[in-house]
C-alpha cells in the first residue's frame, strides 16, 4: 500500500504541473487550450532532440523545452488568439480554433519527429529500495522537480508584479484594466507561461516514459479532468486536481485490477457525479 | 427573405438532394461518391443535435457517445432480438433520448467548459461501457449485421428490402438524405417556434429567464433530449451501413468533429451544421492527395477560416446581404 501512495504522489506532482499551464490560460482567457497535450508532447520531443539526441545537459535540454513552448504560446496568443477573440461574436468560437491548434501540432509534431515512441537514457541511475517502497531515483528526481516548480510558479503568482496583474486580470479583466494593468500584455505573458509549463513537463517526463506523437489527445483529456475536479481557472484547485487523479488512478489500479480494465470507467463516472454535487469542482469560482 | 423566395430556396434544395445529385451520380459513375454524400448527411444529423445544445448555450462535446449508443442499440436488438432495423431507428433514438434525461438532469445544471468538459468524458464512459459490457460483445464489436429489411404496412410494401436491391447504396443515401431534411426541418420549426425564442433567451441569461418565469430546466432538457435522439439515429443508420458496430466507431475525435462542424457553418444559423459537415468531410477527403500533409494543410486551412470567419461560414452570406 505505501508502494502504490508513493505512486500516486509522483503521478499527482506531475499532474499538477500539467493541470496549472491549463488552468492559467483558462483563467486569464476563458480559453480552453485543447492543443496543451500537444504542447507537452512538443516539450518532450525538444528535451529528446537536445539530450537525446545532441548530447547537451538535460537542465539545458529543459530550459529549451520551456523557453520555445514560452515563445509559441506568446506568438498563438498574440497572432491567433487575441485576433479572434475580438472578432467573434461568442466565445466559445476560440475552442474550434483550439482544436485547430491542436490538429496543427499534430501534423507538424509527426512531420518533424515521426511516429516512434522515443525515450532518453536515464538522468540518474539506480533504485531506492528501504524494503517497502521501491522508487527508482530518476523518478524521484523528476517528482522532487516537479514539486519544485509547483512551488515556483505558486510563490511567482502570489509575489511578483507579473503575478499580482495576472491574478488581477482572472478575477475582473475590466477592473483591473480601469487599474492600469497592461492586459493585452499579460494576457499574452500568461499563456506563454501556460505554454512554458506545459513543455517542462514535456521536457521532464520524457526520461521516464519516453513520449510518441499520439499521446498529445490523451494528455490534454487528462488535464481537463484534473482541473475539473479542482475547479477550473484556480492554481489551488489545479494542484488538488492532479494529486487526487494520480492517487486514484494508482489506487484505482491496484485495487481494480481483477475486475479488469476499469479503472478510468469508475474514475469517469465518479468525476460525473461529483461535478453534478457540485458543478464548480473542489474550489472554482462559479461558472468559471 | 419573402415566403416564396424561402419556398423556392426549399423546394431547389430538395431537387438537388433527391434529383440532381443521383442523376449526375449515375451519369459520371462515380458510385462511390454515393457512401460520401450518406456520410455527410448522417454527420450532419448528428452534428444538427450539437447545435441544438449550442443553441441553449451548452457546449456539447457528447454527441459521439449517443451516437454509439444508438449504434449499439440498433444493433443488439436486430442481432440478438431479431427486430426489424426499422423499428430499432425510432428505439435507438427513444433509447439514447431517455438516457440523456437521465444523464441531462444533473449535467446540464453545469456550464461554461465544465459542461463540455464532462460532455467529453461522456465520450469516453460510453466507449469504456462498450468495451466492459457483457452485451455488447467487448472489444470484437458487433459484426455481419444483416441490412434493413423490406418496410410494409397492410401488406403494402413502403420500403424494400436492403439485400435484394442491386444498388443498395442509393438506397441509404436517400434514407439518410430523407431523414436529414427531416431532421433539419424539426430544428427550422423548433427554432422558430415558441419554444426556440426560449432557447434563446436560455443561450443569453438563464438567470434572468428564469426570474420571469420561463421554466428552464425542463427547457434545457427537453433540448438536450432532442440533441441526443439526432445522434442516437444517426449512429444506427451508420452501423447499418456499415454492418458493423466497435467501442471505436465513435470517438473523442467524432464528438469533437461534430462541434466543429457547427462551429464552422455558424452558430447563429439552422443551416450551418449541415454546410459545416458538408465542406469539413470534402475538403479532408479532396486533401488526402497530398498524403502526409493532409492533417498539416486541413488544420492551418481551419485556423485561416476561424481568423477570417469567426462566426461560421454562413456569416459571409449574412454580412453581404446586410451591406446590399
Amino acid at each position: 500500500m505505501e508502494q502504490v501512495i508513493a505512486n500516486g504522489f509522483y503521478l499527482g506532482a506531475q499532474y499538477a504541473l500539467i493541470a496549472l499551464g491549463l488552468t492559467l490560460i483558462f483563467a486569464l482567457m476563458n480559453v480552453l487550450n485543447f492543443a496543451h497535450g500537444q504542447m507537452y508532447v512538443l516539450g518532450g520531443f525538444i528535451s529528446y532532440t537536445v539530450y537525446g539526441q545532441l548530447g547537451l545537459p538535460f537542465v539545458l535540454a529543459l530550459l529549451a523545452s520551456g523557453v520555445t513552448l514560452a515563445v509559441i504560446g506568446a506568438l498563438m496568443e498574440k497572432f491567433l488568439f487575441r485576433t479572434v477573440i475580438k472578432r467573434s461574436l461568442r466565445e466559445e468560437s476560440t475552442m474550434l480554433l483550439a482544436a485547430a491548434t491542436a490538429f496543427f501540432f499534430d501534423a507538424v509534431i509527426l512531420l518533424i519527429f515521426g511516429e516512434k515512441q522515443r525515450g532518453v537514457p536515464k538522468i540518474v541511475k539506480g533504485v531506492f529500495n528501504d524494503g517497502g517502497i521501491i522508487m527508482p531515483y530518476d523518478r524521484m528526481l523528476v517528482g522532487v522537480l516537479a514539486l519544485v516548480f509547483i512551488a515556483a510558479f505558486v510563490l511567482y503568482m502570489q509575489y511578483s508584479r507579473v503575478g499580482r496583474a495576472m491574478r488581477a486580470l482572472a478575477q475582473d479583466r475590466v477592473a483591473a484594466q480601469l487599474m492600469g494593468v497592461k492586459v493585452d500584455r499579460y494576457t499574452m505573458i500568461g499563456f506563454a507561461m501556460g505554454a512554458m509549463l506545459a513543455g517542462i513537463v514535456g521536457g521532464l517526463l520524457v526520461t521516464i516514459t519516453g513520449v510518441n506523437s499520439g499521446i498529445g489527445g490523451p494528455i490534454s483529456i487528462k488535464a481537463f479532468m484534473m482541473v475539473m475536479i479542482g475547479g477550473a481557472g484556480v492554481v489551488g484547485g489545479a494542484i488538488a486536481g492532479g494529486f487526487i487523479l494520480g492517487m486514484m488512478e494508482s489506487v484505482g489500479l491496484t485495487v481494480l485490477r481483477e475486475y479488469g480494465d476499469v479503472t478510468y470507467l469508475v474514475i469517469f463516472a465518479a468525476l460525473m457525479v461529483f461535478l453534478s454535487i457540485r458543478p464548480n469542482g473542489l474550489m472554482g469560482k462559479p461558472w468559471g | 427573405m419573402t415566403h416564396n423566395m424561402k419556398i423556392a430556396s426549399v423546394a431547389a434544395f430538395l431537387a438537388i438532394v433527391f434529383i440532381a445529385v443521383p442523376v449526375l451520380i449515375s451519369a459520371s459513375g462515380r458510385t462511390d461518391l454515393y457512401y460520401t454524400l450518406t456520410s455527410v448527411a448522417l454527420l450532419s444529423i448528428a452534428s444538427a443535435g450539437v447545435w441544438l445544445t449550442f443553441y441553449i448555450g451548452r457546449i456539447n462535446i457528447g454527441q459521439g457517445a449517443y451516437a454509439l449508443m444508438g449504434g449499439y442499440v440498433s444493433a443488439i436488438l436486430v442481432v440478438t432480438y431479431g427486430w426489424s432495423f426499422w423499428l430499432t431507428l425510432p428505439a435507438a433514438g427513444l433509447f439514447c433520448a431517455a438516457a440523456s434525461v437521465a444523464i441531462g438532469l444533473p449535467i446540464l445544471r453545469l456550464r461554461g467548459v465544465y459542461f463540455a468538459m464532462v460532455t467529453l468524458v461522456l465520450t469516453e464512459v460510453a466507449r469504456l461501457l462498450a468495451l466492459a459490457l457483457p452485451v455488447t460483445n467487448g472489444a470484437k464489436g458487433m459484426v455481419s449485421i444483416p441490412l434493413p429489411g423490406a418496410l410494409s404496412v397492410f401488406g403494402l410494401i413502403i420500403i424494400p428490402d436492403f439485400a435484394t436491391l442491386h444498388n443498395s447504396r442509393l438506397a441509404f443515401y436517400l434514407l439518410a438524405a430523407a431523414l436529414m431534411v427531416a431532421c433539419f426541418a424539426v430544428v427550422y420549426r423548433l427554432v422558430h417556434s415558441r419554444i426556440g425564442k426560449l432557447c434563446q433567451s436560455l443561450q443569453q441569461n438563464e438567470e434572468l429567464a428564469s426570474s420571469i418565469g420561463v421554466n428552464i430546466a425542463y427547457l434545457r432538457v427537453i433540448a438536450y433530449a432532442v440533441s441526443s435522439f439526432f445522434g442516437g439515429v444517426a449512429g444506427a443508420i451508420f452501423a447499418a451501413i456499415s454492418q458493423s458496430i466497435y467501442p471505436s466507431s465513435f470517438t473523442v475525435t467524432d464528438s469533437v468533429n461534430f462541434m466543429l462542424n457547427c462551429f464552422l457553418g455558424g452558430l447563429g444559423y439552422v443551416f450551418g451544421p449541415m454546410l459545416g459537415t458538408l465542406v469539413l468531410y470534402f475538403g479532408w477527403d479532396l486533401l488526402f492527395q497530398t498524403g502526409q500533409f493532409q492533417l498539416l494543410i486541413y488544420s492551418t486551412l481551419m485556423i485561416v477560416l476561424m481568423l477570417f470567419l469567426p462566426n461560421g461560414l454562413l456569416s459571409l452570406a449574412a454580412t453581404t446581404r446586410k451591406k446590399g
